[in-house]
């Protein structure tokens, strides 16, 4: 068997690659190509110039929606973070049982559409909904608005990125071998002290893991903010899919995509320079 | 000598498992004490509750005459050196060692130069600025001494600490880890189930199985009068003969088959009819065509020889016990296997053993 799949890969090279080829066919017709008809459009439409870029660059709107996609993008990941490290330490501190159960329902929001969860949120935070209804009950006079704000937004960003974090540092907790903290604890590190000097460097890769998917993924985000979030805070990928749907202008959207693009692959260079891109998907 | 490592009556149990039975034993400052035992002995079990990881069902622990029993293993002042050495990946050598020191509220500048300076105790002048992984494994073996002493611990436990080192590196740092400990005088416990290991490193060795401390003494009292012959059989090579005391008053006892045998003493008082294991090492059997003159002396069949080169095993059957006999290489010339033969000792060599 050893023998034969030997000689299948050594003589006939060419086996794998059929095999892969599906794959690369599909990759090949519907990502490369419309990524490329992308790019080629962001120089020629409506005519052969680099006047998307600039405008894209240095046109006020544009600028400032690029900003607030970075800062959504960074403050959704502090907020994925503050909430998953400690659901994570939980999870890998704790006796099997409950371990699995917070694993379960970390992922059961991943067995749910997209979209059902995003109405799901418009729902609970509409003017008609339960929190508004309970605030009511509440006796509160001045009812806040909840839904199409930057709070709605971010919250259901959270919900939907969290997961993403939580299993990058949970899978580096769960490797951190006990006899390390327990030589701390010898060496007379406590609480804090502990913490801040062991525990949390050793989980730093989990973080840098972490933060870098939710950071990467929520800058593209499209659906979540156009729904629930304030038209005044548009993200990036709104601005585009306006463009497209209500101005046809397919030049410029093509060039603020590439520039998004361009940016995010600058991010994971960078990411990739100082801790290798293969371990951010373990 | 007072005792500055006192144990009273640890009793250590998991459900209906009983881990650890009353185990008692003192140990004097600057003694280095070796837990000996097979996997599962109890012997890890009692390192831990030392180290304040795991607690003592009963019993009580004292250092330095105060109770530590109650303490964290932080609040102990205990230098551990772990099986893997548990160095901090994410810190340099020198780092690692001055993390206690830091810990403690030592400045960084003073810190680290003592850091340094153990360094180049455990004889890694000049590695400091290196990562754990590094380092090679005997160089990590040392970075996690001088990490385990840099802070003048009132005791230093060793848990295995050498199972992962070759041969040759690994008696290199016996020799290494006593050095270090006579100069410091730290009063030290270490944990291995190699005999030989804690032959050569040990002032006084602890013999542990199924919970219980079978024997403490030194490492030749062990050897050459074991208590038990549990005893006896984990260390060493040994032949034991079950037999019945014959006569206590004529030093005389009897195994069904191969006959009376002499005995010269006995650490315990022997009455006639008493059932007792005498122990014969190999080393003490002479192996010869005919019987040797003033010796005691009986028929075996070879059955196996092992040779070694410089000595060689002799592995056969006298009646229906099993006999080993160390020769040197020279003398296993006269012998091949299926042969009979004969083997003798001396009474001197008859060492009896009550348990």
């Amino acid at each position: 068997m050893g023998m034969s799949l030997s000689r299948l890969t050594e003589k006939t090279n060419i086996w794998p690659w059929l095999l892969l080829a599906p794959l690369g066919i599909y990759m090949l017709v519907f990502f490369v190509v419309p990524l490329a008809d992308v790019a080629i459009m962001s120089v020629t439409d409506p005519r052969v110039s680099l006047a998307n870029y600039q405008k894209v660059l240095t046109g006020a709107l544009y600028q400032r929606v690029f900003i607030n996609t970075f800062l959504t993008a960074a403050f959704v990941t502090l907020c994925c973070l503050a909430v998953g490290y400690p659901l994570a330490y939980l999870m890998a501190h704790s006796k099997p049982r409950t371990a699995m159960l917070i694993l379960l329902l970390v992922t059961m929001s991943f067995w749910t559409s997209f979209l059902v969860r995003t109405y799901s949120w418009m729902v609970l935070l509409g003017n008609n909904g339960p929190l508004i209804a309970f605030l009511q009950m509440m006796g509160i006079e001045q009812l806040p608005q909840l839904l199409f704000t930057r709070f709605s937004s971010t919250l259901a960003m959270v919900h939907i990125l969290a997961p993403y974090m939580i299993m990058n540092i949970f899978s580096v907790m769960k490797k951190i071998d006990p006899a390390l903290i327990r030589s701390a604890e010898s060496l007379g590190a406590k609480g804090w002290s502990l913490f801040r000097h062991v525990y949390l460097p050793l989980t730093a890769p989990g973080i840098a893991n972490g933060s870098v998917l939710v950071f990467v993924i929520c800058l593209g985000f499209y659906v979540t903010p156009v729904l629930l979030g304030s038209p005044r805070e548009q993200m990036i990928a709104g601005l585009i899919g306006h463009q497209i749907d209500e101005f046809l202008a397919f030049g410029l959207g093509s060039a603020m995509a590439m520039v998004l693009l361009f940016v995010t692959l600058i991010i994971l260079t960078i990411y990739h320079r100082r801790f290798g891109l293969d371990k951010l998907w373990g | 000598m007072t005792s500055y490592l006192e144990l009273s009556k640890i009793t250590k149990t998991y459900g209906n498992f009983t881990a650890l039975d009353n185990v008692s034993l003192s140990v004097e400052k600057g003694e280095f004490v070796t837990f000996l035992g097979p996997s599962g002995s109890g012997k890890t079990t009692t390192l831990m509750i030392i180290a304040g990881f795991e607690k003592a069902s009963g019993g009580a622990v004292q250092v330095g005459g105060r109770s530590i029993t109650e303490l964290a293993p932080h609040e102990r002042n205990i230098g551990i050196v772990f099986q893997n050495y548990a160095l901090f990946p994410h810190k340099t050598a020198v780092e690692n060692v001055y993390f206690p020191l830091q810990m403690r509220g030592v400045g960084r500048d003073q810190g680290l130069r003592q850091a340094e300076d153990m360094l180049s105790l455990v004889g890694l002048k000049g590695f400091g600025h290196r990562h754990p992984k590094e380092l090679s494994g005997g160089q990590q073996q040392r970075v996690a001494l001088a990490r385990a002493l840099v802070f003048e611990p009132s005791l230093l436990l060793l848990d295995e600490p050498l199972g992962a080192l070759d041969k040759n590196l690994r008696e290199q740092m016996q020799i290494e880890i006593k050095r270090i400990q006579r100069s410091l005088g730290v009063t030290t416990i270490f944990v291995t189930h190699d005999q030989s290991e804690a032959m050569s490193m040990s002032d006084r060795i602890v013999v542990f199985e199924k919970g219980r401390i079978e024997q403490c003494a030194a490492p030749l009292d062990i050897y050459h009068r074991p208590q038990t012959s549990f005893v006896a059989a984990f260390i060493g090579e040994s032949n034991l003969i079950p037999a019945t005391i014959g006569s206590a008053a004529g030093k005389t006892a009897e195994n069904p088959t191969l006959g009376a045998f002499d005995y010269a003493a006995s650490d315990n008082v022997l009455s006639d009819g008493q059932a007792v294991t005498l122990l014969i090492r190999p080393e003490h059997i002479k192996l010869s065509r005919n019987p040797i003159e003033g010796r005691q002396n009986i028929r075996m069949t070879v059955e196996t020889i092992v040779n070694y080169g410089d000595n060689a095993l002799v592995i056969g059957r006298a009646g229906d016990i099993p006999m080993r006999v160390r020769v040197l290489g020279a003398d296993v010339v006269i012998i091949r296997e299926g042969q009979e033969c004969c083997i003798s000792w001396t009474p001197e060599s008859v060492f009896v053993i009550t348990k």
